[in-house]
């Protein structure tokens, strides 16, 4: 039984693997970049919260609301002044700004809210439990896990459904052809990364809400993210929310055997799909 | 009158006799500089080592890896089991370490291999992370808390007694003009093997797949054993480099050993503010990142984000770096690989 316990508690650490890695997953699928700089904005973003929380005294969901189109701001510049002056064929100019902009964006919370670690004011909430037979599920895993799958149900909609998503598509699949049909190509790049930071501001809710954090742990969130983009298959949403689960369960797995092990063996799983199918899970048709 | 393929300008052969002088200098060093000199100099010169192995993965093999520091924490690793638990003379457990690092990057080549691009970049990263965290689970070399060399091994170290013996200095400060000289060794190692290197049919066939794959492939170009090799050569002088930086350290920890910041962040500056894919532009970095990190020491991370920022400002504005700049300008060439036609009645379609 208690493997079930164990097994369960690691596809709700999945669904918050899952929200680091959509936004991600998303920018990715579109433009085909990279964000090196992408844990370290989740990060950001839950420090943008405690600030709303402890200056206007909001409660962190309502914060998180609040930081919402602050966030989108923030995403959407970032992309129309910096990033978009580095797409083009060669590969070094995103992965180096990017990397220095996670470098940079490290240092910079560290100056402004010191290496102490920082929580989000939790209420009866985060602690409450669901007692479901003989497992007890926490009500803040749950919350986290329906928040993924609401994201990434939301954001097919917005994909297939709406005029947004299909120039989404149509860029996704050719910049050029699209922007000859019209598709300023620039906005929608810098449309798209807005919205994966406003999928970073709900990743970084819970994670102030369930650990503590501190402005060095963004490289971490960054390498889950990437590990559950790779194993679900690059561009392909539902295939994040898998690959967050299969490193969510091989890390709770292996924190059950020795806890010095969770860490190492969600990489050891994500080495091993690599292994086996290379292109991940559920790859798209090309990439 | 016959033709002459050659590489050598004018100025390349004026910096060679500078180059030549400047190497002497370096090595007479320890006969009138102060320990804290040595000390910088010995720092510089083995992040100037990192920097050019990262330079020829990124800049000439087109492979951005931000995975280095398991090559470095790997080496140094080695160098600590040797000396520690082999009883190894720490001079000989550097030249070895290398080998350790090879051990490490052939499954990780096999690994990384199958991703592309960014996606190469974090599987490196993960790949490093992992080797970090088996290293922290080693509990003969102090598991998550790391260890010291022990004093008598670096006390009997080959060559110690004898620098001390010749410039009249205490044990401390002839290790570490041991380290300097071993680090500059390494140094001109590095530079000149990489600059043989790109002056072969080899560095020709490096440059080409650099440029275009598919075209390299198309003439017989073997991209694939090009990456392996350039893969395999820096992970290993990478890993003499952390050895040496950590023969100089002697104690070790698994979170500094394996630093993503400490051993990639920093090397990756050094090449992009210097200039990607030259010979030049890791030296003329390495001297910059120096030069910033003497005058914003003292302001913690204010330096890493200036640092940051500068490397972003230098990727969009001047994507060559500084020493592109430079060359742009007056088209000088302090490291030739470019094979230019000489001799010969060089005829031209308006002549005719």
């Amino acid at each position: 039984m208690i493997w079930v316990d164990t097994i369960i508690q690691g596809i709700l650490l999945g669904g918050l693997y899952a929200l680091f890695a959509a936004g991600l997953s998303l920018v990715f699928g579109i433009m085909r970049l990279v964000n090196l700089a992408h844990g370290d904005l989740i990060v950001m973003g839950a420090y943008l919260i405690l600030l709303l929380v402890t200056l206007l005294g909001l409660p962190p969901f309502l914060a998180a609301v609040v930081a919402m189109p602050l966030m989108f701001c923030i995403g959407w510049c970032l992309q129309k002044f910096l990033l978009n002056r580095t797409l083009g064929d060669d590969i070094l100019p995103p992965l180096l700004v990017t990397f220095g902009l996670s470098v940079a964006l490290q240092n910079a919370l560290l100056e402004g809210f010191s290496a102490d670690s920082q929580r989000l004011p939790t209420d009866v909430l985060t602690t409450a439990s669901i007692q479901a037979g003989p497992i007890s599920l926490g009500v803040m895993p749950l919350l986290t896990f329906a928040s993924a799958v609401l994201v990434i149900v939301g954001l097919n909609q917005l994909f297939y459904r709406t005029e947004l998503g299909r120039a989404f598509r149509a860029t996704s699949d050719d910049a050029t052809t699209a922007s000859l049909m019209g598709i300023k190509t620039a906005n929608i790049f810098a449309t798209a990364t807005g919205i994966a930071l406003v999928i970073v501001t709900v990743a970084a809710l819970y994670l102030g809400l369930r650990a503590n954090f501190d402005p060095n742990i963004g490289p971490a969130r960054l390498i889950y993210a990437f590990e559950a983009v790779i194993i679900g298959g690059l561009g392909s949403l539902w295939g994040t929310l898998a690959g967050g689960i299969i490193i969510g369960v091989a890390q709770t797995l292996g924190a059950a055997i020795n806890p010095e092990w969770q860490i190492l063996s969600g990489h050891i799983a994500f080495l091993l799909v690599l292994l086996v199918r290379p292109r991940g899970l559920f790859p798209r048709a090309h990439d | 009158m016959s033709y002459i393929v050659t590489t050598q300008t004018r100025a390349s052969s004026v910096s060679a006799i500078a180059g030549i002088l400047l190497i002497l200098m370096l090595i007479a060093l320890p006969f009138f500089a102060g320990r804290g000199t040595i000390q910088d100099m010995f720092f510089i010169l083995t992040m100037l080592t990192l920097a050019q192995f990262w330079n020829l993965l990124a800049g000439y093999g087109g492979l951005v890896s931000i995975g280095q520091q398991a090559f470095v924490g790997a080496g140094a690793y080695a160098l600590f089991a040797l000396v520690i638990l082999g009883g190894f003379d720490p001079v000989l457990a550097v030249a070895l370490a290398g080998f350790a690092a090879l051990a490490i990057a052939v499954p990780t080549a096999f690994f990384a291999f199958r991703l592309n691009g960014a996606y190469f970049a974090i599987g490196t990263w993960v790949i490093a992370e992992v080797v970090r965290l088996i290293a922290s689970q080693w509990k003969s070399l102090g598991g998550g808390t790391g260890t010291s060399l022990p004093r008598d091994a670096t006390r009997d170290m080959w060559f110690v007694e004898m620098i001390e013996e010749t410039l009249g200095v205490r044990s401390a400060a002839a290790r570490d003009i041991l380290a300097y000289w071993i680090a500059l060794v390494l140094a001109l190692v590095t530079i000149g093997g990489i600059y043989w290197l790109l002056r072969t049919r080899r560095g020709l066939a490096l440059a080409a797949v650099r440029d275009n794959i598919e075209a390299a492939k198309s003439v017989g170009v073997d991209a694939g054993r090009m990456k392996w090799m350039v893969f395999l050569t820096s992970a290993f002088g990478t890993g003499v480099a952390g050895a040496l930086i950590y023969l100089q350290k002697a104690r070790i920890s698994p979170d500094a050993a394996f630093s993503v910041t400490d051993w990639t962040a920093y090397v990756i500056f050094i090449v992009v503010i210097g200039g990607i894919g030259t010979m030049e532009g890791p030296i003329i970095g390495v001297l910059v990142f120096f030069a910033l990190q003497s005058l914003l020491a003292d302001f913690g991370s204010w330096y890493l984000m200036t640092l940051g920022v500068l490397a972003i400002s230098i990727m969009l504005v001047a994507p060559r770096g500084l020493w592109g700049l430079v060359s742009e300008r007056t088209s000088l060439q302090l490291f030739p690989i470019q094979r230019r036609l000489r001799g010969g009645r060089l005829t031209t379609s308006e002549d005719q």
